[in-house]
């Protein structure tokens, strides 16, 4: 691998800039490997990278059937932060910080991780109980997480508008400092350039259209529009295609894909010091290192993978934006895409083995992946590798649905009574 | 200031209005008419901004919505600043005030251009290779100077004022573009008797013909014949034109979005009118007629101020009669560009030259050019150019047979000019057909991506559609417009050609980087202009594997500028495709996003501000609160009344005062928002059954239960009391927040699952008022008042329910308690709520009724340990979890839930159940939300045992109490635990959750 | 904003409609027969196929009645909705 470093830059700088390497190779499949991941998002190809590098498993490949990081990888607005309410999910994400704490360095690759601090508002009496649970709970689990009166709230992000005479007033904010931003592109092209450099193959336009199984039902290898290839392990990383992938082993999950829509502004001077979210009206909001105001929108009502949602979606947001930071009425849409994700019951990922020998899946992550990323491929790699959970992703099986083990983070927070 | 480079005449501009305005703090005079762009140009002004990442001084290069370079902010006052508006669309009126952007201290002076000297060390993508150590050097440091480096203008810092609206609209024929082959489209649809709305982006529609002064249409100028047109649509009263409105989105099942600026061109406008409206048009059919945008040519040091596309030159000068120099080199590969030529050429510019890459220009224009006396030099490309703040000169080199230009980087002949137009031909606006995914083919002839497949239903006509040329444009527009309105079940159009002279049609063009003979890894020849992406980024990108078009636009940013691309996308790909060594189409393009041109937030947020943010729901009752001083809290969409603090009193005094009062007198309480369900049928009783955990076919009428009904996996999803008025008739009671949500689970298993049943489900939330009566002198309060029951203690037990009058108002009157003391609960019309509050106040008088709130009924019930879904249930709570299981009907077979409730880990002995929990200090009131732990000073993370979920001061008791959902809980009563906070921690002792009167003697009074 | 065929109603915007997800997914009619396994298959187990969808709608702020339609979630193009009771259409997973 060529190192990235200021030095190395200035070198090429003064030659034009003619011996920079490929990243990453494009190889051809070889007709069989130690594990197939079938999806080269950032946590398929995170899978593969700690595959490589913590279990030694380097006759692996990922298979994608567009361009590697095309999927919620590249779509997303990008938060990060670890303050979940239960033990399990705060063992989960704060266990992807402390990745993301020194990713750039260990895959030499500036994934601009910024911790500028989660900010999450609080606008009804309902809000602040549920955000005084989570930050005892945080605490008591090891996990960074502060309650903030609105001044104080103000203070930290100076944008909030904190009139008593909003329809939602803001009352109090819960702070995860650790938390943050991350440039979601450099995560998935670290990871694959890193994978690459210990012998990872990543395949991009080979679409996987069968799941080949031996006489036992055990996994054999994968089918694809490039001709088969064969391989004992078959780790299922697809986010929004999750269960067309693995109907194809003739498995049915308890999984919904709905479009999520996001959108930017155009770029202005920095504004925006951290990342806000607001629950109760639907509102999140950061300003990237180019000046754009990063907005995340809800989910349409329905299932598709159309990767577009309605239009009535990005306008409830921006009224929520509006109402919160009234400045920023004159702000102007840039750009709005959507993406597709896969949504569990209870809104916890799935991060396990399958009832297929052989077959894995990491799915499930809703509308909040890209934050556990380095965590989820960490564990999921782990997963692979030994045939059996870590003990951080053991409770999120597929049987946890069958048994009522459910890890309500999305009931615990809703509002009620 | 003079406008020195103002023509004598012509133009659509009004000559007879001036206009000063002020740019970066000095003064200039425009006209009527024109756009900053233009006014500052007829003011001889080119360097308008700075470039986004080398802060290299630009210029104007387009004349509409595709301007990559001049970006302004605009303001009357602080609130109204609105940064990176391109001058060329902002349009001038009297004092208007822009300032540069992207600049410090000064346009002229930018200490930002410092980043251009490092520019070798700063290539695409260079920010993923360095500032990796220290390691937290990035956020802490390199970051916080990298934004401060980007960024464009800057954010608005006061609230806008401004109003926005949003309108739907539905059409027969919607028509985006109103240039000729919009306008023959709208002609042809509403000749067709369709409703029509035909939009443009501009002021005036006309999109080409505004600058064509030589073209007839049907024997008339041009121009006359739009007047015409336009007239003539204005007629129709089923025809709707709306200028300065952009078609942004297209979205699924012809769902267009439309955004409409009605006040920024004007000087003094109407603080009450709407500054821009949204349009939601759902249209039968779509024409598309959004022309198409020239593209720039890639050659090196292309971007300086006063190189300018040749129709936006020529725009300038016919449209705006502006003369965009004094003396012109035209690099082009298209025919167009001699047009602009010729027309400077007349209005006194000198024509330098014309560099064509073409090795053999020919045709009418070129014809034309020569026969003026312009030297054109044919297989000649641009090899650079000089000039700090406004382009001094071009250096012309040949380009070989083998299409490479002659090397060295003195080759070639250095032509003086202030103004260079260039021309790579144009770009179809595929954009919205795109967004409506529809699908593309490239077509080789034209070399653009052209409209193949729609996927909505909509026509294309005109340039977007790659057909150019003035006769075939009308004549296209007119039969999409046609087709249109006959798809919409209109009717047809007479048939209609179009008589053209004077227009001629034009060829040619190029894609991706021209020759110029330099060391290509050391020459900007800018792509993407405000981004500063160079050719050699492109190809530095597929040097370093970014093989997918997707990826070298996200790896350089191409293309991800505020003009997303218009100009430079086509350019990116071709170089892109040449680096790769693939067909250009192969390749591909980039996914088009909405919105075609960047849309106010404050468009989308329309009148969903303040109030109508998110409606508040009120009670009948909840005016008399106002009065009363009631501190109020937001409940769902509803506002409640959460205490009535009296003179001088805290929440704390107030709620402890209501608490006594309710407990030795009489309070007063409005549980309007309560959620109410009529459930009528002969078999509501069945279907009860199945939805409540509960068994319903014995309750008596006049009789009431409390029922608590579960989602499908078990888990609690509400409760209320239920009262069965008659056999076939129950009032059900919900939640606050709750009532719509069980109304629609109801509606599914009725409807879908249990269609055999003959029920009804009405729900009468809003029909009735509620006004609940607790304590023991209710009884006495309400007695007087009621008309039609005996409300006595036999007659009338708790948990009855009693159609009667009450205050003179027809009412069902149920006896219940959420306090633990003797309790009332009036239902009422809604209408009449407040006037039976009044006099069930009135009558209490003598009884020292006492209103209270929510905060007082939340204490109530917790010192009886009831508990409220969604506090002491989190969704992951089972009814025997909160001490209800004894609540399940056990003869039912089946119930929503029951099967889910069956399962090994429901039974799990160390769920988390409802406690009490008495702290050691009874002054303590623990933390909502704290969590309960058995051994506090083990290290994080500390195992959690479970957490409270109630805490008050309990003015009965006079100490603290808390309720608590607790692993294995019931077992652990009496056990002592742990509750630690920041810096301390609170030993409590577990206990049964009913604090007081566990035996229910009160709630007979 | 999708535009959705109501059967009782005709063409209206989505906002008056709420989903109800995957259609043909009936609620068994002795729960207590089943195994956990089975229980849980049809609490959370679904399709969520890529191409034609057999779903249910409700018009909730129109007629309020749900019904079933076939979509494809790629184009989010309907191909058809029936009532409840109709016959699910030919092809339709049922």
């Amino acid at each position: 691998m060529q190192r990235f470093s200021a030095l190395s830059l200035f070198r090429q700088g003064l030659s034009g800039h003619r011996g920079w390497r490929a990243q990453w190779r494009s190889p051809e499949p070889k007709a069989a490997y130690d594990a197939l991941i079938i999806g080269a998002g950032g946590h398929g190809l995170g899978t593969a990278y700690y595959l490589a590098r913590e279990h030694g498993m380097r006759n692996i490949a990922v298979l994608d059937r567009g361009w590697l990081g095309g999927g919620n990888t590249g779509r997303n607005t990008t938060i990060i932060r670890s303050n979940y309410l239960f033990d399990e999910s705060a063992a989960l994400y704060d266990h992807a910080v402390k990745l993301w704490e020194g990713l750039s360095q260990t895959l030499n690759y500036n994934v601009m991780f910024s911790p500028r601090g989660v900010l999450m508002l609080a606008h009804t009496v309902h809000d602040v109980q549920v955000f005084q649970r989570h930050i005892h709970a945080n605490r008591l689990n090891g996990v960074d997480n502060e309650w903030l009166s609105a001044e104080e709230a103000k203070a930290y992000c100076p944008p909030i508008e904190i009139g008593r005479h909003l329809r939602y007033p803001v009352i109090g904010a819960a702070l995860q400092r650790r938390g943050g931003t991350a440039r979601h592109d450099a995560v998935a092209w670290g990871f694959a350039r890193a994978a690459d450099a210990m012998g990872v193959d990543i395949i991009e336009n080979c679409a996987v259209t069968a799941i080949h199984r031996d006489a036992a039902g055990a996994v054999t290898g994968v089918e694809t529009t490039r001709g088969t290839i064969r391989a004992p392990k078959v780790g299922v990383v697809a986010a929004g295609h999750t269960s067309v992938v693995m109907a194809m082993a003739g498995l049915r999950m308890p999984l919904e894909s709905y479009p999520l829509q996001a959108l930017v502004s155009e770029p202005v001077k920095p504004v925006f010091p951290c990342v806000v979210m607001s629950n109760t009206i639907h509102a999140y909001i950061s300003q990237s290192d180019k000046g754009e105001l990063v907005i995340g929108a809800g989910t349409d009502a329905y299932t598709s993978y159309s990767q577009r949602g309605g239009l009535h979606i990005s306008s409830h947001t921006l009224e929520a934006i509006c109402e919160l930071f009234p400045m920023f009425r004159r702000m102007r849409m840039l750009r709005n895409w959507g993406g597709i994700v896969d949504v569990t019951p209870d809104r916890s990922p799935i991060i396990a083995k399958t009832s297929v020998p052989g077959l894995y899946v990491n799915s499930g992550w809703g509308t909040g992946g890209f934050k556990a990323t380095p965590g989820s491929a960490h564990v999921f790699a782990w997963t692979m590798a030994k045939d059996e959970p870590h003990r951080i992703n053991a409770p999120f099986t597929i049987e946890r649905f069958r048994d009522g083990l459910l890890i309500d983070e999305a009931a615990a927070a809703a509002v009620a009574h | 200031m003079s406008e020195a480079f103002r023509t004598r005449d012509g133009g659509r501009i009004d000559r007879t209005r001036p206009r000063s305005f002020r740019f970066d703090g000095v003064g200039y005079q425009g006209l009527a008419g024109d756009t900053l762009a233009s006014a500052l140009l007829a003011n001889g002004v080119h360097l308008v901004g700075r470039s986004f990442k080398y802060h290299r001084p630009r210029g104007v290069v387009a004349a509409g919505s595709d301007e990559p370079n001049a970006l302004v902010g605009v303001w009357r006052d602080e609130a109204s600043y609105a940064p990176n508006l391109r001058a060329t669309q902002v349009e001038l009126y009297e004092g208007l005030r822009a300032e540069s952007q992207n600049r410090s201290p000064s346009l002229r002076f930018d200490r930002g251009a410092m980043a251009g000297l490092l520019a070798p060390f700063l290539p695409a993508g260079f920010y993923y290779k360095t500032f990796l150590w220290p390691r937290r050097a990035w956020a802490r440091f390199w970051e916080p100077r990298i934004r401060a480096m980007a960024g464009l203008g800057r954010a608005p810092t006061l609230p806008d004022r401004d109003r926005y609206a949003q309108t739907y609209a539905h059409c027969d024929v919607l028509v985006v573009g109103g240039g000729p082959a919009g306008i023959a489209a709208a002609l042809a649809a509403a000749a067709g008797h369709a409703r029509v709305i035909l939009c443009d982006e501009q002021a005036e529609l006309g999109g080409s013909l505004l600058a064509e002064t030589e073209a007839t249409i049907d024997g008339m100028a041009a121009q006359a014949w739009l007047a015409e047109a336009l007239a003539r649509l204005a007629r129709e009263p089923r025809v709707r034109v709306l200028p300065r409105t952009t078609g942004f989105g297209y979205f699924a099942h012809n769902f267009v979005g439309l955004a409409e600026r009605l006040t920024d061109h004007l000087a003094e406008p109407d603080p009450q009118a709407p500054r821009e409206r949204l349009w939601q048009v759902r249209a039968r059919e779509v024409v598309l007629a959004t022309g198409a945008l020239e593209r720039p040519l890639v050659f090196p040091e292309n971007d300086r101020p006063g190189i300018m596309l040749a129709d936006a030159a020529r725009t300038y000068l016919r449209r705006y009669g502006v003369k965009p120099g004094s003396r012109a080199v035209v690099a082009t590969a298209h025919d167009g560009a001699y047009r602009a030529a010729l027309d400077l050429h007349r209005a006194g510019v000198a024509v330098a030259a014309v560099a064509d890459l073409r090795p053999d220009p020919e045709g009418p224009l070129v014809e034309a050019a020569r026969a003026a006396g312009i030297a054109i030099r044919p297989a000649t490309a641009i090899a650079g150019t000089k000039g700090r703040l406004r382009v001094r000169s071009a250096r012309l080199v040949r380009i070989g047979a083998e299409g490479e230009a002659g090397g060295g980087a003195s080759a070639g002949e250095t032509v003086g000019c202030d103004l260079l137009l260039m021309s790579g031909g144009f770009t179809p606006s595929v954009h919205l057909f795109s967004q409506s995914r529809g699908q593309l083919a490239f077509d080789p002839v034209s070399a653009a991506f052209l409209p193949a497949r729609p996927a909505e239903r909509c026509r294309s006509a005109g340039a977007c559609r790659g057909t150019f040329g003035l006769a075939a444009a009308l004549i296209e527009g007119y039969a999409a417009g046609e087709a249109a309105s006959a798809a919409a079940g209109r009717g047809g159009a007479p048939g209609l050609g179009f008589a053209v002279t004077g227009a001629i049609d034009t060829r040619g063009g190029t894609l991706g980087a021209t020759p110029h003979g330099r060391d290509a890894a050391r020459v900007k020849a800018f792509v993407d202009f405000q981004n500063d992406v160079t050719a050699k980024d492109v190809k530095l990108a597929v040097r370093e594997g970014f093989r997918s078009i997707e990826h070298i636009k996200r790896y350089t940013t191409t293309g991800m500028a505020t003009d997303q691309g218009k100009s430079s996308n086509m350019n990116a790909l071709a170089i892109a495709a040449v680096a790769l060594g693939r067909p250009l189409p192969e390749v591909g393009l980039t996914t088009f996003r909405m919105p075609y041109t960047p849309v106010s937030f404050g468009a989308f947020a329309g009148f969903a501000r303040g109030e109508l943010f998110d409606p508040l729901r009120r009670t009948p009752i909840d005016p008399w609160a106002e009065a009363a001083g009631a501190v109020f809290e937001e409940v769902g969409q509803w506002r409640r009344a959460r205490y009535f603090p009296r003179e001088g009193e805290d929440m704390h005094q107030a709620v402890g005062r209501e608490v006594r009062a309710v407990r030795q007198g009489v309070g007063i309480f409005d549980g309007s928002t309560l959620g109410k369900i009529e459930v009528v049928g002969p078999d509501a009783a069945e279907f009860l059954n199945r939805m409540y955990v509960n068994a319903w076919s014995k309750l008596a009428p006049g009789r009431c239960r409390y029922g608590v009904m579960l989602r499908e996996d078990g888990f609690v999803m509400d409760d209320g009391v239920v009262g069965r008025m008659a056999p076939d008739r129950f009032h059900v009671t919900t939640t606050t927040g709750g009532a719509a949500r069980v109304l629609a689970t109801m509606e599914d298993y009725l409807q879908t699952e249990w269609a055999d049943l003959d029920v009804w489900l009405t729900s009468t939330s809003e029909q009735w008022a509620v006004i609940a009566l607790q304590g023991p002198r209710a009884r006495e309060v309400l007695a007087p008042l009621v008309a039609g029951a005996d409300i006595g203690r036999e007659a009338f037990p708790h948990m009855s329910v009693r159609a009667c009058r009450v205050a003179g108002v027809e009412a069902r009157l149920f006896r219940v308690s959420f306090s633990g003391e003797l309790g009332f609960e009036v239902n009422v019309p809604a209408d009449y709520g407040r006037a039976v509050w009044e006099a069930i106040l009135r009558a209490g008088r003598g009884f020292g009724i006492t209103p209270y709130g929510t905060e007082t009924m939340h204490v109530l019930r917790a010192e009886k340990g009831y508990i409220i879904v969604g506090q002491e249930t989190d969704g992951t709570a089972t009814p025997d979890d909160v001490g209800l299981s004894g609540l399940i009907g056990r003869t039912k077979k089946d119930f929503v839930g029951a099967r889910s409730l069956r399962r090994a880990a429901m039974a799990a002995p160390d769920r988390k159940q409802l406690v009490g929990l008495l702290t050691e200090d009874p002054r303590e009131v623990l933390q909502e939300g704290a969590q309960i732990v058995a051994n506090p000073q083990t290290p994080a993370p500390v195992p959690m045992l479970g957490h409270v979920t109630s805490a008050y001061h309990s003015p009965t008791l006079e100490r603290s109490i808390a309720l608590a959902m607790v692993r294995g809980g019931r077992a652990r009563i009496g056990e002592v635990l742990f509750v630690p906070m920041p810096g301390r921690v609170v030993k409590v002792s577990l206990c049964d959750p009913v604090f007081f009167d566990r035996e229910g003697v009160r709630l007979d009074g | 904003m999708l535009l959705i065929p109501c059967p009782w109603c005709g063409l209206r915007p989505e906002i008056e409609f709420s989903y109800g997800g995957e259609a043909n997914i009936a609620r068994p009619a002795d729960p207590a027969a089943l195994t956990d396994e089975e229980w849980g298959a049809f609490l959370y187990l679904r399709t969520n196929p890529k191409g034609r969808h057999a779903e249910r709608w409700r018009h909730a702020n129109g007629c309020g009645r749900f019904f079933n339609a076939v979509r494809d979630t790629v184009s989010d193009f309907f191909e058809t909705t029936t009532k409840p009771g109709e016959l699910p259409p030919s092809g339709g997973k049922s």
